[in-house]
């Protein structure tokens, strides 16, 4: 077995995150420099190209198998994935042997090959590989590489074994570099660090502030007191928009979005910010679509979001602009280890320096009490703002989510009481389950889709249901069921805008299952007009600007 | 042919007109011939019953003393009303048979669940030629390929190996009778003394004393020292796993030994540290290889994927169709025993009698 196989066997093996971190350890001790390479850009999302297609992938794998097309797809649909699926069904026949980089070199080379001679290989390789290694050569052609194991535990048994800061390596492992034109060394160990202009910092991110022992999301005054004395924080708007970071260093200007994504293209109007800003300079704030001095309803933004090209259109109708609400790098230098009232004064002076419709300053409210806080959260809501960000003064920039220094404190969601009307299968750790919910609210008699929810639910709770979806099927469509008008949830989102796309007229944002409504009857459930008063009579605008 | 079937279908379960027998009832009936003794298999409520000596005892450890149960022994015919029964080795857990009958020039067989593989306690799987055969399919899909089972405990001594040598209490989930007793078996025992649950100590008891050898075992009490467990291998029904009953045995880690485990999806959901694929119901191959050695030219698949089993076999010139009942397949992921349910994905058809297929 390939070191690799070993390595995912192990994560495969286990659920303790710690297991994971030694297995990690152990096979960047021990491994080539090559193939670790591989698995650092494996595990952090980043993939050699798709060389063929899915559907020519099902077509050869239904004709080696010996199996009818429909039995293999049906096999699909129990296993929920296809890289497993055929790992399941191909038979050792010839076994082949390379290592990790030379697997990748393999697929990449498929590119510019004849179908044919594409079906060849990848009919060899189901041939001449089994078990875990063939598991991974599938992940490989498939693209999707998400095995159980995130960036973050990857970045822990990769320090564990190097000696290297994590945070450090959290840096280094971001950007847009590629396994090609790096090496493990220049990579891992920072040979040639500062040679790239583009790599970005991690986010801090902050978790929902907490009510007493750990407790769901506070509510009221209580839970803000256990944070001190209100001098000590700065209060802003959690805007609904993308969280970014602009970095403009050589010359050049680069933004990131959160899913370390570089998104520069799509948002071809902060163009104009590598001009007002001076080198060297990164930023930490949010994309937000914006016009005639407000902001537009997420719904506008997500317009931006899908598209790789803007045309003018677009571009006039959506402008976006980048909402800075803190500096990490100035003058070239990494200043995050400064007391967040530092940076906010650098930043200050820098957008004021700038001077540009494009770029303006996340606002701070005034406050010297924390029941005026209490007070602010409960006007807040409004088409783009979620919440509030509460930054201690003195907090330095973290890298990922943390407590302590950084909280958000959103908006009570809002919520409405609807009927489970069709179910579909998960994939992953959910196949074999129904867990993904489709929900209708009542309109003259009959059920209307509003929203399709997959999370929220316990796994106990998700058993009941996949129960009930199993035995109250009314009719099948293909790996959908519909299902008795029977039971009934408490479905909570952010926010509400009309939908031409959507038959219910209204398009909920990031719907959730907030509770199963045991106590309530399906024609306790509620009406479509109810949630489109609920949208009338939110405010558009934000309020206290 | 004649007009009534040799077996049929029922709400009480698989019935013999002419003979009045029920083979596996899930209901009270007067006369029941039972396959083997796990619960969804053998009830009680009926008025007779026929089985191997080996299901027999345990029938009457399992369900009551009183049962009215006649041991017959594989191989041996019994008449009733002009039907020949006879019982043949499933391979399946100890005691487990088929059910050969024969009326008149026509045999039907009903598998009950059967494995191919060798599991060291169970008499090995016997083909029977028949006309028609009734056979389960719990794992009907070709994903489901076992390893032999040597490979899977050469991990699972391994994994207890490492685990013992941490200071660490190995249990795995398997059902009390039958897949406890074959990891038992399969162990290398040398590695620490294996601990049972109450449940499979009974089961182990019984067998015993049919004649299974058995290796070493402890029964947990609450006084097992506690540094029993430190390198032991605990085998426990899915139903006490992660309780307070495990309470005592901390640090340890928990495994899980199903045909289910073959899938990612199952292991990962079902809350356990391994699972390893050890199953005692035939793989997809082993099912195909029993219809055709059967030589039956009618196939009735019962419980498992007995759509998409059936029409594969119809696609490759079989008789075959699909008859739901109430057995429950094989221990799930969720560990409980018996309650796996039997509802696996079955596309809806299209107009060209095929399963629709999600082309996405």
């Amino acid at each position: 077995m390939t070191p690799e196989a070993t390595l995912f066997d192990a994560l495969d093996a286990t659920t303790a995150t710690n297991a994971k971190v030694e297995a990690l350890a152990v096979y960047f001790r021990e491994a080539a420099d090559a193939d670790k390479l591989w698995v650092i850009a494996l595990l952090s999302g980043r993939r050699p190209k798709r060389p063929v297609t899915s559907t020519q992938l099902r077509q050869w794998a239904a004709e080696v198998s010996g199996i009818p097309d429909w039995l293999f797809e049906a096999s699909y649909h129990v296993v929920g994935d296809f890289a497993e699926t055929v790992t399941h069904i191909a038979k050792l026949e010839q076994r082949m042997e390379r290592s990790l980089a030379e697997w990748v070199r393999y697929v990449e080379e498929l590119k510019d090959l004849s179908e044919v001679e594409k079906a060849t290989r990848v009919k060899a390789v189901w041939a001449g590989l089994e078990g875990m290694e063939l598991f991974v050569f599938n992940k490989i052609i498939t693209g999707g590489f998400r095995i159980g194991v995130s960036q973050k535990i990857m970045v822990k048994g990769l320090s564990k074994a190097t000696g290297v800061d994590e945070d450090v390596l959290a840096h280094r492992l971001m950007g847009d570099w590629a396994p090609h034109h790096t090496t493990f060394h220049d990579l891992v160990l920072g040979a040639n660090e500062g040679d790239d202009h583009s790599r970005p910092y991690p986010f801090y991110l902050a978790y929902g502030i907490e009510g007493p022992e750990g407790t769901a999301a506070g509510a009221g005054l209580q839970d803000l007191l256990p944070l001190g004395d209100p001098r000590e924080w700065q209060v802003e708007h959690k805007w609904d928009g993308i969280r970014g970071q602009l970095i403009v260093r050589g010359g050049q200007h680069y933004v990131w979005s959160r899913g370390e994504e570089l998104v520069t293209d799509k948002y071809p109007e902060l163009e104009a910010l590598r001009k007002a800003l001076p080198d060297g300079t990164v930023l930490d704030g949010e994309l937000l679509a914006w016009k005639d001095g407000a902001p537009l309803p997420f719904a506008e933004m997500q317009k931006r979001i899908g598209r790789k090209s803007v045309g003018k259109k677009l571009l006039a109708d959506v402008p976006v602009i980048f909402m800075a609400y803190d500096l990490m790098e100035h003058d070239g230098t990494d200043i995050r280890q400064r007391p967040l009232n530092e940076r906010r004064q650098l930043l200050e002076r820098i957008v004021a320096a700038a001077q540009h419709p494009m770029l303006t300053l996340s606002p701070t409210l005034a406050f010297t009490t924390w029941e005026e806080i209490v007070a602010h959260r409960e006007h807040a809501r409004t088409a783009s703002i979620e919440g509030l960000m509460l930054k201690r003064r003195s907090s330095t920039y973290e890298v990922g989510r943390r407590r302590g220094d950084w909280w958000k404190w959103k908006v009570d969601p809002l919520s409405i009481d609807a009927v489970l009307t069709f179910s579909m299968q998960g994939h992953g750790r959910r196949a074999d389950l129904y867990t993904d919910h489709t929900f209708g609210l009542w309109q003259e008699g009959q059920l209307v889709t509003f929203a399709k929810a997959y999370s929220g639910l316990t796994d106990s709770e998700m058993k009941e249901v996949d129960a009930f979806v199993k035995k109250n099927t009314l009719e099948r469509f293909g790996p959908v069921r519909q299902v008795k008008a029977e039971l009934v949830f408490e479905i909570a989102f952010e926010g509400i805008s009309t939908s031409t796309r959507h038959k219910s007229g209204v398009a909920v944002r990031f719907p959730r299952i907030a509770r199963w409504r045991k106590d309530k009857k399906p024609e306790d459930a509620d009406t479509l007009d109810a949630l489109k008063r609920m949208a009338a009579a939110l405010p558009t605008a934000p309020n206290d600007l | 042919m004649r007009l009534t079937p040799l077996l049929a279908f029922t709400p009480r379960g698989i019935h013999c007109p002419i003979a009045d027998v029920y083979i596996d009832p899930w209901r009270g009936v007067d006369r029941a011939i039972i396959t083997h003794a796990h619960s969804d298999h053998a009830r009680g409520g009926s008025g007779h019953y026929l089985a191997t000596p080996v299901t027999k005892a345990l029938m009457h450890a399992r369900i009551g003393a009183d049962l009215s149960v006649e041991g017959l022994g594989y191989g041996k015919p019994v008449t009733i009303n002009g039907v020949r029964f006879s019982l043949h080795p499933a391979g399946h857990i100890p005691g487990s048979a088929q059910v050969r009958v024969e009326y008149q020039d026509e045999v039907w067989v009903a598998t009950g669940d059967y494995k191919r593989q060798l599991d060291g306690i169970s008499d090995a799987f016997e083909p029977v030629r028949c006309h028609t055969l009734i056979t389960e399919c719990t794992f009907g899909l070709p994903i489901y390929r076992w390893k032999e089972p040597v490979e899977v405990f050469a991990e699972i001594d391994a994994w207890w190996r490492g685990n013992a040598a941490n200071g660490v209490c190995s249990v795995i989930s398997a059902y009390s009778l039958g897949k406890a007793q074959r990891v038992m078996t399969g162990v290398d025992p040398s590695i620490g003394p294996i601990l049972v649950h109450g449940a499979v100590a009974n089961m182990n008891t019984v067998l015993q004393d049919c004649g299974l050898e058995l290796p070493p075992w402890e029964h947990i009490t609450k006084d097992t020292p506690k540094e029993r467990f430190r390198n032991a291998l605990v085998i426990t029904p899915g139903s006490a796993l992660d309780t307070p009953w495990m309470n005592r045995m901390k640090p340890y880690r928990s495994a899980m030994a199903s045909g289910w485990m073959q899938l990612r999806g199952w292991r990962r959901r079902s809350n356990i540290d391994r699972g390893f694929v050890l199953s005692d119901h035939a793989d997809w191959e082993a099912l195909l290889l029993a219809v055709k050695e059967s030589g039956a030219e009618r196939v009735i698949a019962t419980h498992g994927y007995t759509d998409l089993f059936s029409q594969y076999l119809r696609s490759v010139g079989y008789d075959a169709t699909a008859e739901s009942t109430e057995f429950a397949g094989e221990a799930g992921a969720d560990g409980t025993e018996g309650t796996r349910s039997v509802d696996p994905v079955i596309p809806a058809l299209s107009r060209e009698g095929r399963p629709e297929t999600n082309a996405s």
